[in-house]
């Protein structure tokens, strides 16, 4: 059948049957097991000074905004907090997803709870479709997380440079799902079981919204609003500016991590920021790995990966054309040259199937 | 009739670690508990039927190395999503430097 680059990226469509790479062995970089057991140890102190430094940022620049509310210093301070709101959370939220950054279970639930909220998520839906992410990354019609299904939208793109659709979807889910409903894609990857655990936890957090409302009606001020809630709409752009390079305009349908992730090179402050996701490869073939391992477990594993990208500006030097040719061309993805020695790419070949 | 295989030296396997024990067409993990006790599991995740044997034991836990569940392995009892059924145990004597397990 020739392929026409169609694809229908519908978790309930024809390719959601016609999954059978998500079953596949992924390929994973060898490394000794000594080693990657070594990297995959929690540590809590080492989790704690990060973690720490990130509430007390976000509590001091939210205590500023208090501050020098009502005047002009007002905007550049809530830019600031919203970055450490929005964008620290939404890393967050992640990682403690993985349950991978403190040895202490309630600790790592804790924050989980908490980033899961700041980033306006629901916990328990989110948790299973990014275990079907690391399942089927970027297999078509199963992966839900696929940001740029081809041909992809430049203009969807544009305004999500900015995350201001994206969660205000998710503000919309947030209602629905309170109201006890779910779609049949939600449906498709999670369980029964955890049905009502995930209207309970859209129910808390739109509670929590709801007082937050109500406390500016009743003060006549838009402060609490900027402090709870409104953050995560102006502050999670830099975290999607970042989140981004994961995977856009790569392959897709191939079950090894390094064709279709990105892993580059990023200044102390973004990877504060974005909790080291930008060793992307590393986390997706070592998803136990905590982000304070990364740049180690990286190290380890270089020289059987494609060389990494040396800035941001890079990736997008190379993602930003790749994306506006699947415009015309969706068959076309960036590949990634292997170096010379590494471990073959498991050698995979997926049907296009037709439009029912 | 009980049906004891021998699995691997006592010392194979380090104190708060696991490894891996295939017999026949089925797979086994196999631990050493931080006090020195010895424990036996099915060797796949009951959510995705991944190897255990790469993951990370911490105390009396296995953490899955795909999705991060985990199961206390000395009852096989499934404590952390994506799992939801637990792991299958098997009885373990150690005998003459030798681990032996009950299949
Ligand atoms: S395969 Fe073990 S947690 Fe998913």
């Amino acid at each position: 059948m020739p392929n026409d680059g169609y694809r229908d990226y519908s978790l309930t469509g024809p390719n959601a049957k016609a999954s059978f790479l998500g079953n596949a062995e992924w390929y994973a970089s060898p490394a000794p097991r000594k080693r990657i057991k070594e990297l995959m140890k929690r540590s809590d102190r080492l989790a704690l000074t990060n973690y720490g430094n990130w509430l007390v940022l976000v509590v001091a620049t939210g205590a500023l905004l208090v501050a020098v509310w009502g005047t002009a210093w007002a905007w550049p301070v809530a830019l600031a907090y919203g970055v450490f709101y929005g964008s620290g959370a939404d890393s967050r939220w992640h990682e403690t997803g993985h349950g991978t950054p403190f040895k202490t279970r309630w600790l790592n639930d804790a924050f989980y709870q908490l980033a899961s909220f700041m980033s306006l998520r629901n916990p328990h839906l989110w948790r299973w479709s990014h275990t079907r992410h690391h399942s089927e990354t970027v297999i078509v019609g199963r992966d839900p997380e696929i940001a740029f299904p081809r041909p992809p939208s430049i203009r969807n793109w544009v305004l999500n440079l900015l995350y201001i659709p994206a969660i205000t979807k998710e503000l919309g889910k947030m209602v629905r799902i309170a109201f006890g409903n779910l779609t049949d894609a939600e449906k498709s990857f999670l369980p029964e079981s955890e049905w009502s655990k995930t209207f309970a936890a859209s129910r808390a957090q739109l509670l929590v919204l709801s007082v937050v409302g109500l406390a500016a009606v009743t003060l006549q001020s838009w402060l609490p609003i900027f402090l709870i809630g409104l953050p995560t709409f102006y502050g999670s752009w830099l975290h999607h500016i970042l989140a981004t390079t994961q995977h856009a305009g790569l392959a897709e349908d191939v079950p090894d991590h390094r064709m279709n992730s990105r892993t580059f090179y990023l200044n102390p402050f973004f990877r504060f920021i974005y909790s080291n996701m930008n060793y992307h490869i590393e986390h997706h073939m070592y998803p136990i790995v905590p982000f304070y391992n990364l740049p180690a477990l990286h190290e380890e594993i270089k020289a059987d990966c494609p060389s990494p990208y040396g800035s941001l500006w890079a990736c997008y030097r190379e993602m930003v054309p790749a994306v506006l040719r699947q415009q015309a061309d969706p068959n076309h993805y960036i590949r990634r040259p292997l170096p010379a020695g590494a471990g073959a790419t498991p050698a995979y070949e997926r049907p296009v199937i037709a439009a029912e | 009739m009980p049906n004891w295989v021998r699995a691997c030296g006592a010392n194979d396997v380090d104190a708060e670690d696991l490894v891996r024990f295939d017999h026949g067409d089925r797979t086994f993990a196999f631990y050493r508990s931080p006090g020195d006790e010895y424990f036996c599991t099915d060797g796949l995740c009951t959510h995705e039927q991944v190897h255990l044997a790469d993951g990370l034991v911490m105390d009396y836990e296995i953490e899955c190395p795909k999705h991060n569940a985990t199961f206390d392995y000395r009852t096989g009892e499934a404590k952390r999503a994506p799992a939801c059924v637990s792991l299958a145990t098997y009885p373990v004597k150690i005998e003459n430097g030798s681990v032996w397990i009950e299949i």
